[in-house]
């Protein structure tokens, strides 16, 4: 199965919103670089708001990853509650 | 019991629907083929614009606040960095150079995708590619602006900043990049968005912009750490218009998938072959280095690359012509092309030099079984010469490849010591490529590239000297006035970094920083 | 195939001959030698003997490679577009039938550059 990825800039947002993607997807794999982190996950991968907002402990509207995305790959579905990437 | 509940704040879906829906309108004053007169020629059929989803569902209310907030982060970081002295935090002034090519050869071309955005998003017919369209053609505007904000920082204190925008359109390697667009640009507004929305933007721009931007930040440049992640998390939209683009386009109708299977081959290999530049900076412009380019393209290419075109795969495509060279190649590109630039030093506005010997044990590392064996006896003969004051310029114009226009420096396929050499007789004329990518590129469309401003070329038919130039005077220099022509500082910029005012410069100020003297 | 377009789509070539000053093209490339990174191109006058490419370009552009002293120019072998090719040193470029943008390549047989690395 292809992974799909996401890349963050390293801030204190992105450190909650890769804590919430690890919660909720358990097979995800964790890779730092250099000013950013990667995250790496079989299939598909799902950041769900509620759990966003828990780690920040602050309300978050999904549409603020676009602040810290660096890139991803997949095909993406998007919802006010849920971003999720997949490969068919 | 009331009746009377607040109004339903309305979802993601309903709000992007309303915002992107219902905007256009059939014409009557004149035909709908007249105002978008570029929607068909191509032979792409489209039966029905509104089957478009753009998954981001990013509405332009939306989509200028995080821009805003996304500028307003980029700024303060590049104001801190230039009012704190930034730039003598960086590991060493050898980095710079790598902004150089940067500023020369790619921020140009986001002025271009700016102006190829806009166009297509004018032509074609379906609304929600439209608004996608503008978004991205105001993202590659505000891209290209924040790097010439950034660099203009450089420009202050470093060399070979100052004349970027007149050496797109004129120096040698800057055509390799510049005709990328040219040729991107005229094409039809279809193709357009599979060059430069799929190809380039989902397959290739990660490997531009994560691993060297990713190094950027590692060699403590903080300012194009800022602008290269700022204008990535754009990109990332960018990739999925490319996305939904392709995907649009083969479910429309199926005639539609050999046009775009040859667009894919034809446009994967255009966008590789500017790549060559990334490849060197990764491997050997970068002080600190992050990853080498064989593991960034086993990464971004060959693993993520390799996803997408399984994905692809229940379309009918397959992945691109060409794939498997580019694989095979990824362990000689950068050696191959930071040779080049080395013995070219004297035409290029950046600095070079070899590789320390802790950089080729890096390099042997990186590449075991082709860096010992086919370059470091190269390195290290320059080295010698260097060492004996006579180091190695090339004072004689290569051939180039008459479709990427990049010297013929690719080696032929599984055989790294002989030069690839294709050809093609057209209308009696004969032209030359680096490889089987560029001579099909060329063979379907000679009428294209036979027009190709080939920089050696037109340096010998005496097109690129100064007005005031007189080649007939007794102690003419020819080359000398090219690189006049060019606008470079003669003997300042294009010389070896050893030695350079750079390199003084930013050991002085270093030497500043910490103590009193 | 051709251009798709909105109207007749027709190129001028930018490299013709008729626009290199009465010079035409030649592309040379040193087999086994890849410090030079790619074959040289060089405008030559058509009457120009073929010998005048051993004796007069060549060392201009290749002189200082360590192997170029070494040379045995009666035992080099030659191509031209791909093909062998056993060029007449005392004739002209035009009769040895060398036209606009041809392209040779030479082997120079014992000879594979530093450290038999082809650089």
């Amino acid at each position: 199965m292809s992974n799909v990825f996401i890349a963050f800039q390293t801030n204190e947002a992105s450190r909650g919103i890769v804590d919430a993607i690890v919660e909720d997807n358990p097979t995800a794999s964790i890779n730092e670089q250099p000013a950013m982190v990667r995250v790496d996950v079989p299939g598909s991968m799902t950041i769900k708001r509620e759990t966003v907002e828990e780690k920040l402990g602050r309300s978050f509207d999904l549409q603020e990853l676009h602040v810290h995305l660096i890139t991803l790959s997949g095909h993406i579905d998007e919802s006010d509650d849920e971003f999720t990437l997949s490969w068919n | 019991m009331t009746t009377t509940a607040a109004p339903k704040k309305l979802g993601l879906k309903e709000r992007y629907a309303l915002m992107t829906r219902g905007l256009d309108w059939q014409t009557t004053y004149q035909p709908m083929e007249k105002v978008f007169p570029y929607a068909t020629y191509e032979g792409i059929k489209v039966h029905d614009w509104n089957a478009w989803e753009d998954p981001f569902r990013l509405t332009m209310d939306a989509y200028w606040k995080y821009q805003a907030e996304k500028e307003q982060k980029l700024y303060a970081i590049m104001d801190a960095f230039a009012q704190n002295n930034g730039h003598l935090g960086l590991t060493d002034a050898r980095y710079i150079n790598s902004l150089k090519l940067f500023l020369t050869g790619v921020s140009p071309l986001e002025y271009m995708a700016h102006r190829g955005f806009a166009h297509v998003g004018r032509s074609l017919p379906g609304v929600g590619a439209r608004v996608a369209c503008q978004m991205q053609s105001l993202d590659e505007l505000r891209h290209v602006q924040t790097q010439i904000h950034s660099m203009s920082n450089y420009n202050k204190l470093y060399d070979g900043f100052h004349a970027w925008r007149h050496m797109h359109d004129r120096v040698w390697y800057l055509s390799v990049p510049k005709s990328f667009f040219d040729d991107a640009i005229t094409a039809g507004p279809f193709e357009f968005m599979i060059a430069i929305g799929f190809s380039f933007e989902y397959v290739l721009t990660n490997l531009l912009f994560v691993p060297f931007i990713s190094g950027a930040a590692y060699n403590g440049d903080m300012g194009a750490m800022a602008f290269g992640f700022s204008a990535q998390s754009d990109e990332s939209r960018h990739m999925t218009l490319g996305l939904e683009a392709i995907k649009f386009m083969l479910e429309q109708d199926p005639d539609n998938l050999p046009i775009v299977q040859h667009w894919i081959d034809k446009w994967f290999w255009r966008g590789y072959r500017v790549l060559t530049l990334v490849a060197m900076m990764l491997d050997f412009m970068l002080p600190k280095k992050v990853m080498s380019w064989k593991e960034a393209w086993e990464i971004y290419a060959e693993e993520n690359g390799g996803a997408l075109f399984n994905d692809l795969a229940r379309y009918g495509v397959r992945p691109p012509l060409g794939w498997q060279q580019a694989c095979d190649d990824k362990v000689h590109l950068s050696s191959q092309a930071w040779s080049t630039f080395y013995q070219y030093q004297a035409a290029a506005p950046f600095h070079t030099w070899v590789p320390s010997p802790e950089d080729m044990d890096w390099m042997a590392q990186k590449y075991p079984g082709t860096f010992d064996q086919y370059y470091r006896p190269r390195f290290e003969h320059w080295a010698e010469r260097e060492a004996a004051g006579d180091r190695y310029n090339n004072g004689t114009l290569p051939m180039l490849c008459q479709v990427c226009q990049i010297p013929m420096l690719f080696t032929e396929p599984g055989d790294p010591t002989r030069i690839c050499y294709r050809d093609s007789v057209y209308d009696g004329e004969r032209y030359h490529f680096c490889s089987d990518g560029c001579k099909n590129i060329f063979d379907h469309e000679p009428e294209k590239y036979v027009q190709a401003w080939l920089p050696v070329h037109q340096i010998y038919q005496g097109n690129c000297f100064r007005p005031e130039a007189d080649p007939t005077a007794a102690d003419f220099n020819p080359l000398l006035e090219v690189i006049t022509w060019y606008q470079m500082n003669v003997g300042v910029d294009n010389a070896p970094y050893e030695g350079s005012e750079d390199q003084r410069h930013f050991r002085a100020w270093r030497q500043m920083t910490t103590s009193n003297a | 195939m051709s251009v798709a377009a909105v109207t007749e789509y027709r190129g001028t070539p930018k490299d013709t001959q008729d626009q290199f000053h009465g010079a035409q093209l030649t592309y040379i490339g040193w087999i086994d030698h890849l410090m030079f990174c790619a074959p040289f191109a060089f405008p030559l006058p058509p009457d120009m003997p073929f010998g005048a490419i051993v004796e007069a370009v060549l060392p201009g552009a290749v002189g200082t490679h360590p192997d170029f002293a070494s040379i045995d120019w009666s035992s080099v072998e030659w191509t031209k577009n791909g093909e062998p090719f056993t060029p007449d040193l005392s004739a002209s470029l035009a009769d040895n039938g060398m036209r606009h943008k041809d392209s040779l390549t030479f082997r120079t047989p014992g000879l594979t550059g530093v450290k038999g690395s082809s650089t």
